[in-house]
């Protein structure tokens, strides 16, 4: 049975370890359903590997990681039911927008009717109406983005990763994608996991956050006690309020 | 693309799966330059069609000794009922072979020495020559000797023993003329050498372009560029010791002796319908009566003093350690 | 980067690069197979091939090869830059072709046109007497060989250094331009890593080519002294029919040349570098005055010297009477066997690398514990050594196997194509995996997310981005199976009469003019199938057919 959007799924990493080279890397953490969490931690704490494990492009040495019921630790990406918007390289340049978003239905490109019309509409969704044409070249650094949203809206998974996908935009647009992103959300009642750098993303749109440190969850709780007086001290320290 | 790739391979099925039967056809393996659009290959298929009522197939490889290669490879199954384009340094391995038959005639030829062989019969010759440049050379070598003792800034080009016939007849040659002392004089003739190529193609390449004042070839190859070019510019030189004798048979193979065309065939590669269309297709000797008479030009040429000749037995003992000596000599 | 975890796409490649393969082995294994057979009756002439003369054979044939490489690799690496560095370098895509013209010239045409610059009797020969102060003794010996290698690989290591040298993403060369980094600096942080990856592949293959060299060394070594195993295993199979000889002496070639190249592959880093999507006009290069002036004369020196002989083979051609011999029947039809046995390996020969590349990649982004690092290097270097077996050795080894089965003239055709795609498929190899690898590294994480694999991934995704390194690919494949005459040679002429086959008849017969003109020809066919390869590779440049209709 294929998880739709409509019923929120629990995200679970279970004892998951994994090493890369020099690091290793020991995750044991639950993503509440239906909410945004915000992954945070200093550069190289492991917030990427932590999505690459429940996107399936690294393999865990051992432990579970497991989406709504289901254990998906041996399943490939694709069988997931996972979106992710990368930083970067998340379109194809040679295919236009429409195309790149209709591979969020068929990854062969083979389309039916019902299809074509959920590209459409997402498209429009994303504020993107009129630029299905285009080539990845001929539009801008957030409208690429963009079309990264159009197609998680079309493959309609309920978890969706983001892996700073809004680093290299500007103040005005990385809100307006926020906005997006927290709309989108409420609408489909994905389960996001959000890796950023900017305390105030987090504050703006997410409900919870887990903190990241040497590789471990080191904290997780919801937005409003990481930001208060009583916030972990290591968290605290990170975003310099203490 | 398809299409293509099966148009070729039909083509080709076509080309192999003609009637085997041995009914009114022969098959004839020889070399290309013998079966090309320039070579006698044409002629002689067209008279001897025209003789015998029957089908002529020419199968062509490289050259003679691909020729017997191709034979050994394919043993008693070969398809060829006669074997055209092998040279007496290559009967004795042929024979060895087992693969041809005796042809049971008396067939009238005349090459230099006489003929007396019952398995192969001679349709061509000619002898190996210095060929020289009379615009840079005026005065060539008038023997083997000078040549071995000539200037060493007049260079020669020759042939490599190891992979072409002209260049295992040069060393046929100095063996014949120098016995023994045959190491001593490759010694003395490599500083004239300016380089040693592996056939008689590039040797004669680098010759017309220039690049050395003599090359190994055939007492008969002027009469190409007096015939066809025009030109007295190429001449061979006559060299007093004699000239090495090269002699071009065919034979006839077991296949061949259940087909009685291949009799007939031999019988008329000895007549005037193949002889005369040796001598300026293949640039050699006829071996056998003509009936057109031979172009001025070839009166013109080198008349060798003596023809200088192993036995097939003793190229094909021998062979091997001439060559490594010669490599000795040559490759230090 | 992260690897494509357990994605089924992986398996897809590596199948298909082990069916490759698996079609490889066959090819040799059952030539080897077919001469081992026949010469299991006599040994001694394998066992006596290990003898002194051998040992200094082999020691020639390995220190020419070398010298070569380097001669031939080193300024590629200049002249490569040089053309990457200015795009709008005039006839810089002409030059680009022209480079592919040596490999289709047989080497006799090739020795002859170096001759016709260098040689006692060329163009140079009294200037270089006046400066010697003596007659010019002409390039005979080591010089010669060596001139005559760079002359077909020079050429060949700039296009495929190009190659590697335009997968380097546009955000660097911007990068590099907004940092002011100067062209020293810009060599060694962006084009030196691209580089340096590339090298190992292009030297080994160089190296491979100028191993097995054989009239080039007969020709313009000046004697015997200048001999290679290559001469060596045709003498044993021709002259002496000595199979077990030339297996053993193919299995020394083979068995030195993996020495020495696995040598060179260990001097390459695998440096996978950074690639992004490059989505705006690449073309950010700033180059300095004194640079563009450097890089102009570089370009222009290597266009000389790999065009001199070239103009030599037109200037002979041209004195051949043209026109009648293209309206010679015999002409027009070895021109068309020629084509159609060139296209026909060059698809066949990118097919195989293609599958080698995916194979390769899937192999490489494979986790840790499941790599399988022999298969890989056989996916890549590996497979390359199907150059240092003398299509001699395979034609005769199959045509024993084949003999008493099948006729093997009905079979040459087949036997052609195979044997010049697989002899081409290094080549095709080295100009398709930059490509691949950048591409891969650009897509796979998206891939594996989308669930785009197998054929789908190679339609949609792959041949897009693969169009122009493939079409450079196939006319390598293309070029090289022109100029081939190894295999042909050996099955006789009837069933493919090729361009290379008849000029070279026609050179033993007297006939140098008509040699010279076909020589012309058969550059210009090349040359007008590297014309075709470029656009086949430009058309429709970056946009697949809308499915949207």
């Amino acid at each position: 049975m294929k998880p739709t959007a409509n019923s929120p799924a629990e995200v679970r990493l279970n004892k998951v370890s994994f090493s890369y080279g020099e690091a290793a890397f020991e995750f044991d953490v639950t993503f509440r359903p239906g909410r945004i969490t915000a992954v945070m931690g200093p550069s190289g704490s492991g917030k990427s590997t932590l999505l690459n494990l429940v996107a399936g492009f690294e393999v865990p040495a051992s432990g579970r990681v497991l989406i709504g019921e289901r254990d998906v630790t041996a399943d490939p990406p694709a069988a997931r039911p996972v979106s992710m918007v990368f930083q970067e390289n998340n379109l194809f340049a040679h295919l236009t927008v429409e195309q790149n978003v209709g591979l969020g239905r068929s990854p062969s490109l083979r389309l039916t009717h019902v299809d074509r019309t959920a590209v459409a509409g997402a498209l429009e969704r994303t504020g993107l109406g009129g630029k299905g044409q285009r080539l990845p070249r001929e539009l801008s650094g957030g409208e690429r983005q963009r079309v990264a949203l159009a197609r998680v809206l079309v493959r309609e998974r309920p978890v969706l990763l983001l892996d700073e996908p809004f680093a290299s935009l500007g103040p005005a647009l990385r809100e307006d994608m926020l906005e997006l992103v927290a709309a989108l959300q409420e609408e489909r009642g994905m389960t996001v996991l959000f890796v950023t750098h900017q305390p105030e993303d987090a504050r703006r749109i997410s409900h919870d956050i887990v903190f990241i440190e040497a590789g471990k969850a080191a904290a997780t709780g919801p937005v409003g006690e990481f930001f208060g007086e009583g916030g972990p001290e290591a968290f605290r320290r990170y975003i310099g309020a203490s | 693309m398809r299409t293509m790739l099966l148009s070729i391979l039909s083509v080709a099925a076509l080309l192999a799966a003609a009637p085997a039967s041995a009914q009114g056809k022969l098959t004839i393996y020889t070399y290309d330059s013998f079966t090309a659009d320039w070579g006698p290959g044409p002629q002689v298929k067209t008279n001897f069609e025209a003789e015998c009522g029957c089908q002529v197939d020419f199968v062509s490889v490289a050259d003679g000794v691909a020729l017997l290669n191709r034979l050994k490879l394919e043993g008693a199954s070969t398809k060829a009922d006669i074997v055209l384009g092998l040279d007496t340094n290559l009967t004795a391995e042929a024979r060895g072979t087992g693969l041809f038959v005796a042809h049971g005639a008396t067939p009238q030829v005349n090459v230099p020495g006489g003929w007396n062989d019952d398995m192969f019969v001679p349709y061509d010759y000619g002898y190996f020559a210095v060929v020289y440049d009379t615009e840079k050379l005026p005065n060539p070598p008038a023997s083997l000797k000078e040549l071995v003792e000539g200037d060493q800034k007049q260079k020669i080009v020759i042939q490599d023993p190891r992979t072409s016939t002209p260049g295992l007849g040069l060393l046929l040659w100095v063996r014949s003329v120098y016995g023994e002392e045959a190491g001593a004089a490759w010694e003395k003739l490599k500083g004239r050498v300016l380089t040693v190529t592996p056939g008689w193609s590039e040797a004669y390449g680098l010759f017309t372009k220039g690049e050395a004042p003599m090359v190994l070839s055939y007492t008969t190859s002027p009469a190409y560029h007096m015939i066809a070019d025009k030109t007295d510019r190429y001449q061979a030189a006559a060299f007093a010791e004699g000239h090495y004798l090269q002699v071009e048979v065919a034979g006839i193979t077991i296949a061949g002796a259940k087909n009685p065309l291949a009799e007939k065939f031999l019988a008329f590669m000895t007549g005037p319908g193949f002889q005369d269309a040796v001598p300026e297709t293949q640039w050699m000797y006829p071996a056998a009566r003509t009936d057109k008479p031979l172009d001025p030009a070839f009166d013109k040429l080198v008349k060798p003093a003596k023809a200088l000749q192993f036995s097939p037995q003793d190229v094909a003992d021998n062979r091997k350690a001439w060559v490594d000596e010669w490599l000795a000599v040559m490759g230090r | 980067m992260p690897g494509a975890g357990n994605s089924g796409h992986s398996d897809f490649r590596t199948a298909a690069g082990i069916v490759a393969l698996a079609a490889i082995s066959l090819l040799i294994g059952g030539a080897f197979a077919g001469l081992i057979v026949e010469g299991l009756r006599d040994l001694s002439g394998a066992v006596a091939a290990f003898d002194p003369y051998m040992l200094r054979v082999a020691r020639f044939t390995l220190w020419q090869a070398l010298l070569s490489t380097l001669l031939s690799v080193v300024p590629a690496l200049f002249v490569a830059r040089a053309l990457v560095r200015h795009p709008h370098f005039p006839g810089r895509g002409l030059i680009l072709q022209l480079f592919a013209v040596p490999l289709a010239l047989p080497a006799l045409v090739a020795a002859l046109g170096v001759l016709a610059l260098y040689g006692r009797a060329g163009y140079f020969a009294g200037l270089l007497s006046m400066l010697g102060g003596d007659t010019w003794p002409g390039i005979y010996g080591l010089s010669g060989i060596l001139v005559a290698h760079v002359f077909f690989n020079l050429p060949l290591s700039v296009r495929l250094f190009v190659e590697a040298l335009q997968t380097v993403p546009s955000d660097q060369w911007r990068l590099a331009s907004q940092l002011g980094m100067g062209a020293r600096a810009g060599f060694r942080l962006i084009e030196w890593p691209v580089l340096r990856q590339a090298l190992p592949g292009v030297a080994g293959l160089v190296f491979m080519l100028c191993v097995t060299s054989f009239t080039i060394v007969l020709t313009l070594g000046g004697g015997p002294r200048a001999t290679t195993l290559e001469v060596a295993i045709y003498q044993a199979l021709r002259f002496d029919f000595d199979p077990a000889r030339a297996v053993a002496l193919t299995v020394l070639q083979v068995t030195l040349t993996f020495v020495i190249v696995f040598v060179l592959t260990r001097l390459g880093a695998n440096t996978a570098a950074e690639a992004s999507l490059s989505v705006a006009p690449r073309r950010f290069v700033s180059a300095g005055r004194g640079e563009t002036a450097l890089n102009g004369a570089l370009i222009a020196l290597a266009l000389l010297f790999v065009a001199g002989p070239m103009a030599a083979t037109v200037v002979a051609g041209l004195q051949a009477e043209l026109g009648r011999l293209v309206l010679e029947p015999t002409v027009q039809s070895a021109a068309l066997t020629s084509l159609i046995l060139a296209l026909l390996s060059a698809l066949l020969a990118a097919a195989l690398s293609m599958a080698l590349v995916m194979a390769r990649q899937a192999l490489a982004l494979r986790p840790a514990g499941a790599r399988r690092p022999l298969l890989q290097y056989a996916t890549d270097t590996g497979a390359g050594f199907v150059l240092v077996v003398p299509p001699i050795v395979v034609g005769a080894g199959w045509f024993i196997l084949l003999r008493h089965v099948a006729d093997v003239f009905a079979l040459a055709p087949v036997l052609v194509v195979t044997v010049n795609a697989v002899m081409a498929m290094p080549f095709a190899l080295r100009a398709l995996r930059p490509a691949y690898d950048a591409a891969s590294a650009r897509h796979e994480r998206l891939c594996a997310q989308l669930g785009i694999a197998g054929w789908t991934r190679l339609r949609l995704i792959d041949w897009p981005s693969l169009r122009r390194p493939l079409a450079t690919a196939a006319a390598f494949a293309m070029a090289l199976s022109l100029g081939d005459l190894g295999v042909i040679a050996l099955f006789g002429s009837d069933a493919v009469q090729t361009l290379p086959y008849l000029l070279l008849a026609r050179m033993g017969s007297y006939r140098t003019a008509d040699a010279a003109g076909l020589a012309l020809i058969l550059g210009l066919a090349c040359l007008a199938l590297m014309f075709l390869s470029t656009r086949l590779g430009k058309a429709s440049d970056r946009k697949v057919d809308s499915v949207f209709g």
